[in-house]
């Protein structure tokens, strides 16, 4: 299972390196993304000084994560789009690969583009709304609990809708609802890890581990039923 | 015609467990496919004997493809009963174990644009399980083993992404070949590399079907040829002994179901 999801990582991260979609359209939109959410919120840059920078750095967490959840969406349509032309699913099927492997696979490489994207956007939030770093740990699990449950309920919906027609319009409806308890979970513990008290954030964090663990381990077991009806 | 290391046709195939002599490759009694509603097969019966090369004819949207994807285990079978290397095509099991010991060349060739035609048929060849040392006799018996293995997919000819195709086909070693218009987009010499590639395979334990408007040159190649109309394959007498120059049966036309 694990060769297989690696052999199947490593080609999708190879497809994307090659078609430079992640840099030339993914980054550039989640940064779009936070730059605009950053005017929405404090246009006028002459007052940073007075209570709208204050504001920017309150919300700068949620800011943060909804920008990491929209790009996040352009991420796993492409990451099944690539297997929708050309008859690669179809191929895939007959490789005999374990649909877990091809599941933890692709998700893999959505987790490893996402915190590339992370990385970026994260350096923007904190030149743009200058959020201070108070708690590096509780960041960092946050980071990982919340972009491998985005990862992996993404993987799954995102395979759901492969077939379909609609399924560029389709992942959106599907994936943001599911999580909308994500978005909710990682903005407050990277409030906590922010701005502290720390203890705040843990519960949080836990919840998110949590839903990661609850959604790697649908995708495992029901990826192969999946893929049969795709 | 063989060069040394050619890895299908010499080494003849591994994927999966081989087949009884004494039992059919491919055997459907009423096999019906819907898709959309539509019966693409509508009681299906055929039977395929190992080292047999089958040549589907008919026109278009008479179920020679579905018949192809059918035996793949892609093509789901609700009615009727479907066997294929042993394999029972109703059940989930069997058919992923078919799919596993089929190589299918379908209209679409499957294979990635981004990628070069050698990351193409490395990726392919490690996710069918084939061997990593005929990745490179298989570029070359394709003919794309020169500066074409860099070139990405996308800035491929039809020719050339059908011969990239046909090299993990080659690499997989399949105990069945399932050949959707193996011809189409290929030039004269490319059609003869296929024609070369069947036989081969076949002299080594193979069995092939294929569909094709060449029907020139795949009446030449083929062993029995099946008429397929209205979503059912129409066979009249009794297969031929399996081999090359067997004799052949050949159907007439026939109406729809």
């Amino acid at each position: 299972m694990l060769r297989d999801a690696w052999l199947i990582a490593s080609k999708d991260l190879r497809v994307e390196w090659s078609s430079k979609v992640l840099t030339g359209q993914v980054l550039p939109f989640g940064v779009l993304v936070l730059i605009l959410f950053g005017f929405g919120i404090s246009p006028d840059r002459r007052v940073v000084e007075a209570p709208e920078r204050a504001v920017l750095e309150q919300v700068a967490p949620g800011l943060f994560w909804m920008a990491v959840l929209l790009s996040a969406l352009l991420a796993l349509g492409r990451s099944f789009a690539i297997e929708s032309v050309d008859g690669n699913l179809d191929a895939l099927k007959l490789t005999g690969l374990d649909p877990a492997g091809i599941f933890l696979g692709k998700g893999l490489a959505v987790w490893l583009e996402l915190v590339a994207l992370e990385v970026v956007l994260g350096a923007g939030a904190f030149l743009l709304y200058g959020a201070p770093l108070g708690h590096p740990g509780l960041l960092a699990v946050t980071v990982a609990a919340t972009t491998t449950s985005v990862a992996a309920a993404g993987t799954l919906y995102a395979a759901l809708a492969s077939g379909l027609r609609v399924r560029d319009t389709l992942v959106p409806l599907l994936v943001l609802p599911v999580l909308a308890p994500v978005l909710l979970g990682a903005t407050l513990a990277t409030e906590a890890a922010l701005f502290g008290p720390a203890g705040d954030g843990w519960p949080w964090a836990g919840f998110l581990g949590a839903f990661a663990l609850l959604y790697l381990g649908a995708g495992i077991l029901s990826f192969g039923p999946l893929l049969e009806e795709t | 015609m063989t060069q040394p290391g050619n890895p299908s046709p010499e080494a003849g195939p591994t994927s999966a467990r081989p087949t009884a002599a004494s039992l059919p490759v491919v055997a459907l009694d009423g096999a019906v496919t819907l898709l959309g509603g539509f019966p693409a097969l509508a009681g299906a019966d055929l039977r395929v004997q190992p080292g047999e090369i089958v040549l589907l004819e008919g026109p278009n949207g008479a179920g020679k493809s579905t018949l192809l994807r059918l035996c793949a285990g892609l093509a789901p079978l609700q009615q009727g009963s479907g066997r294929v290397l042993d394999n029972d095509l109703s059940d989930r099991v069997g058919r992923r174990r078919v799919r596993r010991a089929v190589g299918l060349l379908g209209h679409q060739t499957s294979l990635y644009d981004e990628l070069t035609v050698e990351q193409n048929v490395r990726f392919w060849a490690r996710a069918n399980r084939a061997v990593d040392t005929d990745i490179e006799p298989a570029l070359e018996r394709l003919g794309i083993g020169g500066r074409l293995r860099d070139v990405p997919v996308s800035g491929l000819s039809a020719g050339q992404r059908r011969r990239t195709a046909l090299a993990v086909i080659v690499c997989r070693r399949p105990h069945l070949w399932l050949l959707d218009e193996p011809h189409a987009g290929l030039d004269r010499a490319g059609r003869d590399l296929v024609d070369d590639l069947v036989r081969q395979a076949v002299a080594h334990g193979a069995t092939v079907m294929l569909s094709s408007h060449e029907l020139d040159r795949a009446t030449e190649l083929a062993t029995r040829i099946v008429t397929v109309a209205g979503g059912r394959p129409l066979e009249r007498g009794p297969s031929p002994e399996p081999g090359p120059g067997s004799a052949r049966t050949c159907t007439g036309s026939a109406d729809a179901a």
